[in-house]
């Protein structure tokens, strides 16, 4: 690490002259946040009416003249007020990556990648854990040391990546909101592959398009993101298993007019059991709507999971409907609004989400977002039934 | 005068005279926009910053500053190939917008999302709408290809754009395209170097909308003219969006796989 800081410390100098033509970027972020949950907690010693937060974060990164070579850093650290699980530090991306020659690339490092085309879920994308603490919607993800190389041709795109380090998922304490009953230890995790994080995934991935179809597939095997959760008698907890995984994936969207369709799809091996998970449906935008420059988007998508529920990894996208829209103004502040729900059409419970985001000057974000679960008879929502919340982040960008 | 010399002065006049009797408006208006097309012909790749001002009626203004880098058009049907990259506002740093112009075919376009390191292929259709809060719609930022529009020459003027008088062929552009924001385009073309100095914009009512003033060329490579300065008048609004290049860099070693949305998240 200090190495990566001397660099970046005589890159830095060398960015004092700009006909150089290489970028050196220091941007820091601080944010602000306020979840504010007005109903009384289902649980004893849930925090209460308030959450503060303080995030921060930004990004250093170097890129060379001929822009073959960059460097990335992007720590993040967040302080809560009420809940020490949710007070932690992340690097989301410490990298290099190099251009070897027109076809061949690598990157090293903590990294992020995102795999799929949906908007509701994305069952190919399994690279990075989701973090957990941060969203509760598989919106952000821990940055994950990888090896990635990737060959370019004439007929599509190869990427490997072998993963050395597995990263666990981070799950809220007892004093938290938006946890399960019993609590789950999140230190108590243990791995079937080598009992420990070091077992190491591969993954094979392989994207091209043609005319308006875009597809990637991919292979991965290691380690599964996502634990069973067993209950410890002894301590009344839960405790993360995480069972090693092997799957095969595709994701496809075809680009038509304003019509977009979209699908993916996953086979996967887990404890001796095979699964499918799925995703697929359409996103349809009204542009400019009456010459205002309003664009409305419309989404609907279906999700499928066939796993045994009571012996593998748990997933609340069994048989559900996801309708959403997204509404962009095209203004000056970028201002947009996303909506949308996802329900499940065999227990009947719904997790809703409204989000609007505008920023206000320069250099200000203002971001609002509320969630909302009922839970009728789905045994994955009803520990959430009391959470609903809304989530105020002001971002100040330097 | 021989009836020989006679013959050949009155062939002589027909063949001068031929090409005009033969070259409709439309002809003349479409060799105006191709002589454009041509003096641009073997750029290669450019890369080029810039900053885009936003200004409203009572001059509050916002800054974006962005990259464009470009490829040119490889065989029929397709158009130059782009990456817009965009600095700042900061909250949008990073965003990347990838398009494979058409002629006749709608373009293909991504967008690439830094924070979630997302690539989406988007659909292209929206042409009338603003470019990210500009005055520019997406249309008007899309390859000018030539078989975008029907032309039809109007008529030769002098006037004055920027500081500089000069003589404009104007041309009538109807956009050839679907879902444009507009009915026609006066394009005009200065007749010395035939570059585009001016387009008045024409909503589907017939109302003259906006105006783009292309001004401050320069001069790359013995052939290869670039505006520094372009500027949008909304005459509705009253708002304005300013472009301002700085030096552009051509030949740069870019090559097709640059273009691809695979290249996005390496930008």
């Amino acid at each position: 690490m200090s190495r990566l800081v001397l660099t970046l410390v005589g890159v830095a100098v060398c960015a004092t002259a700009p006909a150089q033509g290489q970028r050196f970027d220091v941007r820091p972020e601080v944010a602000i946040e306020a979840r504010l949950l007005p109903d009384d907690p289902q649980f004893d010693d849930q925090l209460t009416v308030s959450q503060l937060a303080l995030i921060l974060t930004g990004e250093i990164s170097w890129r060379s003249k001929d822009r073959d070579t960059r460097v990335q850093f992007e720590p993040l650290v967040r302080l809560d007020a009420e809940d020490d699980e949710r007070t932690y530090f992340d690097v989301r991306e410490a990298s290099i990556s190099h251009e070897i020659n027109r076809d061949w690339d690598l990157l090293i490092g903590v990294s992020q990648v995102f795999w799929g085309v949906a908007e509701s879920r994305n069952v190919v994308d399994i690279i990075n854990q989701f973090d957990t603490v941060e969203d509760v919607d598989e919106g952000e993800k821990l940055g994950q040391p990888m090896i990635r190389v990737s060959r370019r041709s004439d007929f599509g795109t190869v990427e490997a990546f072998y993963l050395p380090y597995f990263r666990e998922r981070v799950f809220p304490g007892a004093d938290g909101r938006l946890r399960t009953d019993p609590v789950i230890e999140t230190d108590k995790a243990r791995f079937e592959r080598g009992g420990d994080e070091w077992a190491g995934d591969l993954a094979l991935r392989y994207t091209n398009r043609f005319g308006g179809v875009d597809f990637g597939a991919h292979v991965f095997h290691g380690t599964s993101r996502n634990p069973r959760l067993d209950f410890n008698p002894s301590n009344g907890f839960l405790e993360p298993f995480y069972p090693e995984l092997s799957q095969g994936g595709l994701d496809v969207q075809w680009t038509r007019g304003a019509w977009l369709l979209k699908g993916e799809a996953v086979i996967a091996d887990m404890l001796g059991e095979t699964l499918t998970s799925a995703v697929g449906g359409f996103e349809y935008t009204l542009f400019d709507v009456s010459g205002t420059g309003l664009d409305v988007g419309i989404i609907g998508e279906y999700l499928y999971d066939d796993r045994d529920q009571t012996n593998l990894p748990n997933t609340i996208f069994e048989n559900d409907v996801f309708v959403g829209t997204r509404i962009a103004l095209n203004d000056v502040q970028d201002t947009e609004f996303l909506a949308g729900a996802i329900i499940d059409d065999q227990t009947g419970g719904v997790f809703a989400s409204a989000e609007f985001q505008r920023r206000m000057g320069d250099t200000l974000l203002l971001e609002i977002e509320a969630r909302a679960f009922a839970a009728k008879d789905d045994p994955f929502i009803r520990s959430l039934e009391k959470d609903d919340h809304l989530l105020v982040r002001l971002t100040r960008y330097f | 005068m021989t009836l020989f010399k006679s013959t050949m002065t009155a062939m002589g006049a027909l063949a001068l005279f031929m090409p005009a009797l033969a070259e409709t408006p439309q002809e003349k208006g479409f060799a105006i926009a191709e002589r454009n097309d041509v003096s641009d012909a073997g750029f290669g790749t450019s890369t080029v910053e810039l900053t885009m001002t936003l200004a409203d009626p009572s001059g509050r203004t916002t800054k974006r500053d962005l990259r464009i880098d470009t490829r040119e058009k490889e065989g029929d049907g397709n158009g130059d190939r782009s990456v817009t990259v965009f600095y700042s506002p900061r909250d949008v740093e990073g965003t990347a917008l990838l398009t494979h112009s058409k002629v006749i075919e709608s373009d293909d376009q991504w967008l690439y999302l830094p924070a979630l390191r997302r690539t989406k292929r988007i659909s292209s259709s929206n042409k009338s709408g603003p470019f990210v809060g500009s005055e520019f719609a997406f249309e008007d930022i899309a390859g000018s290809e030539l078989g975008k529009y029907d032309y039809t020459y109007l008529e030769t003027v002098t006037e004055t754009v920027g500081d500089e008088e000069m003589e404009l062929d104007k041309v009538e552009c109807i956009p050839a395209y679907e879902r444009s924001g507009y009915d026609k385009i006066h394009c005009y073309f200065d007749t010395e170097v035939f570059q585009a100095r001016k387009f008045d914009f024409f909503d589907r009512g017939g109302q003259k909308l906006k105006t783009l003033i292309l001004d401050d060329y320069r001069q790359y490579e013995e052939s290869l003219w670039r505006p520094h300065t372009q500027t949008m008048t909304n005459h509705i609004t009253g708002k304005e969006t300013v472009l301002e290049f700085g030096d552009y860099e051509f030949g740069i070693d870019l090559d097709e796989r640059d273009f691809e949305p695979e290249a996005l998240e390496r930008l």
